[in-house]
């Protein structure tokens, strides 16, 4: 398959890399045109790495219980329909999606007002914040357990989905906060001064200048919030303990430390909780680069 | 004085209008909620992790609950080697791991970061991994170790490897199993991260060096690794803290198995607190765990002189 892949697309000559350009003739040559077979054979051989599982996933979710065939036919879709009814995949969708949105909007509301703040004023404590900000990035959330679980104990949250919701949105809140004042740095303040000349105040002009050139980055900082709550699994296993109450994966979980692992269940409740994240990120593939690119590591 | 304090202060210039009129409130207001949440819910509890670390704090066992003074770190230290185990399990596990990931992701990036036909679906596609979660990986490659239907069974067929051993529950494969498991999902979450830094290399540099007559090799090393440097610093830093701390994978994979075999530090610590309840022990081995995880950012930062040229 990648012998296949890679002749098919070698065909083109090129000069040994290294060796002096003596091509006036292509005077625009892009800075980046390696070898073709350098392109594709690497990729190749990648891509078989990161396509072989999901093709597993599949196959185990759409064939037969019992078959051992390596294409998923005749297709069956009895573990799906046996995963959303019977293991309560139907109950743990809704609440993953409950969880993932609460979160995300959360997130984002919080970090978009901490971030304008650090973007665009000078205040006392606003490098004591910042470095607290990256402090809390050596904070695990998985060591915190037991005092989370205490003072959600305290507040009366424990087995209910704000009590993840909480945790998940104040762990997502440094990176957010530091990635949308970096992409608010990125909008020129004069823009926003403009406006108030023209007689917005600062709420208005941050609205109708700011926040418009702020999606790509806002919709990169909300996708990865939603996605992290999406895929977290330790704070609903701990903090929710109503069977009823989780999210997915912990049911999936379940189904894998059952004594008789169901493979067939395992592959569909997979599919299932990953149905939402790829749609998501095909959906944004194109704002998250530039979202990242924009202000992310630059800060 | 009086003369001195007026030469030193001149009248002051009109003041800028300003649209809101409480600027020098309106930045508190703003950081106010996420400085709750944070205080809350992070400073608070890590706050406490470090009081319970100093006490004997086991609700099943409240008879012998107080001050214990050094007591739990003295106990790690010196008669805990399942302690010692994790740690050193820990530190493979991030090294191994961080660095294949960086080696990969770095490749990864500049492959994609070339014009090819078929650029946006080959991007979609490796970088694809990266949206799973720890425990659909964990389920992924729960099926693909399988020793019965899985993919091992078929790689058997070809000599790699024994008939009906599952490699998750063999002590000599399981470290193996469960790096490449792990470097599925992160190798793109890298090369994600180093694209984004790769797109803002200015082209002029490349054509400057070209025109010299700069081998592609030496145009990476002079340009390209310089410019990702910081990216790099980052996100290795930030990777190894989440490799370190990451739960989900492990616990999920192989519950910390075969024979304690893959227990890292931070799934000890979830198991001596939530199964145990040995709540002062397991603060006390946290702390541990901060301390280290601090220790070594530190030096990493130092060592890589991040941020030192700005500011």
């Amino acid at each position: 398959m990648i012998t296949k892949e890679a002749t098919e697309v070698t065909p083109v000559p090129v000069p040994v890399p290294g060796a002096p350009d003596r091509r006036p003739s292509r005077q625009k040559r892009a800075w980046d045109e390696a070898p073709r077979w350098q392109i594709y054979l690497p990729l190749g051989i990648y891509l078989v790495f990161t396509l072989v599982p999901f093709y597993w996933i599949l196959l185990f979710a759409l064939r037969p219980a019992g078959s051992t065939s390596l294409v998923p036919w005749p297709m069956t879709f009895e573990h799906f329909e046996k995963v959303w009814n019977e293991r309560d995949f139907a109950v743990y969708f809704q609440n993953s999606v409950l969880t993932g949105v609460a979160t995300l909007l959360l997130t984002t509301g919080v970090a978009l007002a901490g971030g304008y703040a650090l973007a665009r004023f000078d205040f006392r404590i606003k490098r004591g914040f910042m470095l607290a900000l990256l402090c809390t990035q050596f904070v695990p959330g998985a060591l915190l357990l037991v005092p989370l679980f205490q003072i959600f104990a305290e507040l009366k949250m424990i087995n209910s989905l704000g009590s993840v919701i909480i945790a998940e949105t104040v762990f997502q809140l440094p990176l957010s906060m530091i990635l949308i004042s970096g992409f608010i740095r990125n909008v020129p303040y004069s823009l926003e001064e403009a406006a108030w000349v023209d007689g917005c105040n600062r709420l208005t002009a941050f609205r109708i200048v700011v926040l418009p050139l702020l999606r790509p980055g806002l919709i990169a900082v909300g996708s990865f919030a939603f996605v992290h709550a999406w895929n977290h699994f330790l704070f609903a296993l701990m903090f929710l303990s109503d069977q009823t109450k989780q999210t997915i994966p912990v049911g999936l979980n379940t189904l894998m430390s059952a004594d008789s692992v169901d493979l067939g269940a395992l592959a569909a409740g997979g599919i299932i909780a990953a149905v939402p994240v790829v749609l998501v990120f095909a959906f944004i593939q194109k704002w998250l680069i530039t979202g990242f690119s924009a202000g992310a590591v630059k800060g | 004085m009086a003369q001195a304090a007026a030469v030193a202060k001149p009248p002051a210039p009109p003041r800028r209008r300003r649209a809101s009129a409480t600027p020098r409130r309106l930045p508190y207001l703003l950081i106010a909620p996420a400085a709750l949440l944070m205080l809350g819910f992070i400073a608070y509890p890590v706050i406490s992790v470090f009081y319970y670390s100093l006490q004997n704090y086991n609700p099943t066992k409240p008879w012998r609950n107080g001050y214990a003074g050094f007591d739990n770190f003295v106990h790690a230290f010196t008669d805990d080697p399942q302690f010692w185990d994790t740690l050193t399990f820990s530190a493979q596990w991030v090294f191994v791991e961080v660095g294949l990931q960086l080696l990969f992701g770095l490749a990864l990036a500049l492959i994609v970061n070339q014009t090819f036909v078929g650029r946006s679906l080959g991007r979609a596609l490796v970088f694809s991994p990266w949206a799973v979660s720890g425990v659909l990986t964990s389920a992924i490659w729960v099926l693909l170790y399988n020793s019965q239907t899985g993919i091992t069974r078929y790689l058997a067929d070809m000599g790699v490897g024994e008939y009906g051993t599952s490699w998750l529950s063999d002590t000599s494969t399981v470290f193996p199993a469960a790096i490449v498991a792990d470097l599925w999902r992160g190798v793109p979450f890298f090369a994600i991260l180093i694209l984004a830094d790769l797109q803002s290399v200015s082209k002029d540099l490349y054509e400057a060096a070209e025109v010299d007559g700069a081998s592609r090799i030496k145009q990476f090393w002079h340009i390209t690794l310089p410019h990702l440097k910081d990216a790099i610093v980052l996100s290795t830093l930030l990777r190894a803290v989440w490799e370190f701390n990451n739960v989900d994978l492990l616990y999920t994979l192989t519950g910390g198995g075969p024979a304690g075999e893959t227990t890292t530090l931070p799934l000890y610590i979830a198991n001596t607190s939530v199964d145990a309840h040995n709540f002062g022990y397991a603060s006390a081995l946290t702390t541990v765990a901060f301390v280290i995880l601090l220790f070594c950012s530190m030096v990493y930062l130092r060592l890589s002189k991040f941020g030192g040229g700005d500011k």
